[in-house]
């Protein structure tokens, strides 16, 4: 990426124009969440200021023109992810909650007492919880898989975790922590040789690299938009279609309806049955803003440049005396975590966080990974186009100073 | 109020008043931490641990002839110094005394982002477990 476009693109995002204790923002938190685009924020205020009416339900003009907005997002999300047709994607609150949804109704649909979900070790709290739910609720049992001292799933293993009980796998695309790049496609192949659907986690992928859940055969493939610069609190489910119909509602309520009385209530079709209450339609038009916005920068673009910040940050990490970096795999996304001899990962946070730098620490929502490396957690600085080489410099000699502070 | 502790508060606010920099204010908070005197192994006890999201605090109390003695730790460093202050402010003093102590110290320290609940440090809960101990043995006593 060159000087002007990057100069340009900054100039796109208002916040970076912050001051924290007085001094230049410098936002490495963006896999927690990334920051907006002021065509993204423009594009809320015209929700509100121009297509603010309930959708699907309103005979007059202005539900109508909502309602094309939103179904025009979904549009914009299937060609996004490659799918086939509109009726594939369920919008949701985020990657959470579509993971709940497809934990709870295919759960119900298809898993019953001794059947048996994969998942991996490295994955977010967001794609263990719900399935630990499942099994307590049917008596199932939760099998995982393992990884390499690199961060590199063990795939030998995960091919003999599968048999005749397993109903299930549901593993990360991007891990958040190590920033692997997971073998979705030949998970997915290995899995579909035994008839076993599948449900990637793309929530730290779409952002970072070109996905085509078609040509990855993807059963179910979930992301949030607050993490590809949409706002917070809307996201999506592509589910093949065949899935999606035979697995029940998750919530009842509006909208997911086709005809209700008291004895007896059939649902609407797709995608409207996964769809209860009134949906956030100006969510989804700033999603698809957001989609959008990222494609004209280029998918291709961003992971290029990203992966240069990438092993930039990493090859200046480790001039640092004691480094550790939290994650080896060959396939890297835009994710550097690390830990310094002893140093305590939120003592390095707080002090950055002085020096006005925003990085995450902690275990990042996956406990059971960071167990599994004997760590209390990592530091984790993750990139996004915005960022520059120069903040990375800054970052670095901020950290020498504070590890100098600290030990 | 109590005049015992707050005498103490001020001390401390006095000590870190010294310095204008907020990175003075920090290598003494961490001085503080290091200097802590490390808690027995055996008090390191899962009941004795406060979990918090970033990082872990143990607390010990123990409460003879009418006095509670409080010790900690932390994994964190800065985290182990505030623990260091709490105790400097709290150990050593009956229930009653602990219990009616307004801790306005990390306020005016400038240190207070690390008692913010959204921290989750594990530190707002050691207060909290401060004051339950002295509370408990309080009603002990009576």
């Amino acid at each position: 990426m060159d000087k002007t476009t990057l100069e340009k693109i900054r100039s796109e995002f208002p916040i970076l124009n912050e001051k924290i204790y007085n001094r230049p923002l410098i936002y490495f938190d963006n896999g927690a969440t990334t920051q907006k685009p002021q065509c993204v924020i423009d594009r809320i205020n015209y929700g509100y200021e121009h297509l603010n009416a309930n959708i699907h339900r309103g005979v007059h003009f202005l539900s109508q023109r909502a309602t094309e907005a939103h179904e025009n997002a979904r549009k914009a999300v299937c060609d996004f992810l490659g799918a086939d047709k509109r009726e594939e994607i369920v919008f949701t609150r985020g990657t959470t909650e579509a993971i709940n949804l497809v934990a709870f109704s295919f759960g119900e649909a298809f898993c019953s007492e001794g059947d048996e979900v994969v998942i991996s070790v490295m994955e977010h709290h967001s794609n263990i919880v719900p399935w630990q739910m499942l099994c307590e609720r049917k008596k199932m049992k939760l099998r995982i898989i393992p990884m390499n001292e690199n961060g590199v799933l063990d795939l030998e293993a995960y091919k003999n975790l599968l048999n005749e009980r397993t109903r299930i796998v549901s593993v990360m695309h991007v891990s958040n922590v190590l920033g692997t790049v997971n073998p979705v496609k030949e998970i997915i192949e290995i899995a579909h040789a035994r008839n076993i659907p599948v449900l990637i986690d793309g929530a730290q992928a779409v952002p970072h690299i070109q996905v085509n859940v078609k040509e990855l055969d993807a059963d179910f493939y979930v992301f949030s938009g607050h993490k590809i610069y949409a706002p917070t609190g809307i996201g999506a489910l592509y589910g093949k279609e065949k899935w999606l119909n035979a697995i029940p509602p998750y919530q009842g309520g509006g909208e997911m309806i086709a005809t209700v009385t008291f004895e007896k209530t059939t649902y609407n079709e797709l995608p409207f049955k996964f769809e209860a209450g009134t949906p956030d339609y100006i969510g989804s038009t700033a999603l698809a803003e957001a989609l959008r916005y990222v494609q004209e920068i280029g998918i291709e673009n961003i992971a290029a440049y990203e992966h240069e910040l990438t092993e930039y940050a990493t090859k200046r990490l480790m001039e640092i005396e004691n480094m550790r970096i939290i994650g080896q795999a060959e396939e890297k996304s835009a994710v550097v975590s690390f830990l310094v001899g002893n140093i305590h990962p939120y003592d390095v946070g707080m002090l950055l966080d002085r020096l006005g730098i925003a990085v995450r620490t902690g275990h990042h929502c996956a406990q059971p990974l960071c167990d599994s490396l004997d760590i209390p957690g990592t530091v984790r600085a993750s990139f996004s186009f915005y960022n520059t080489k120069e903040e990375i410099d800054t970052f670095i000699e901020a950290l020498k100073r504070v590890i100098g502070m600290l030990s | 109020m109590n005049m015992k502790i707050n005498e103490i508060q001020d001390g401390i606010v006095e000590e870190f008043a010294q310095f204008d920099d907020w990175m003075d204010k920090y290598a003494l908070l961490i001085d503080m931490g290091n200097s802590l005197e490390p808690l027995d192994e055996k008090h390191k006890s899962p009941q004795n641990i406060i979990e918090g999201c970033q990082s872990r605090v143990w607390l010990n109390a123990e409460y003879n002839d009418g006095i509670i003695t409080f010790q900690g730790e932390s994994d964190a460093i800065l985290v182990k110094g505030i623990v260091s202050l709490l105790i400097q402010v709290l150990s050593g003093h009956t229930p009653d005394e602990i219990l009616t102590t307004e801790l306005y110290f990390i306020d005016k320290i400038g240190l207070k982002e690390h008692l913010s609940p959204t921290r989750s440090n594990g530190l707002v809960a050691m207060v909290k477990q401060m004051k339950m101990f002295a509370l408990a043995y309080k009603s002990k006593k009576n």
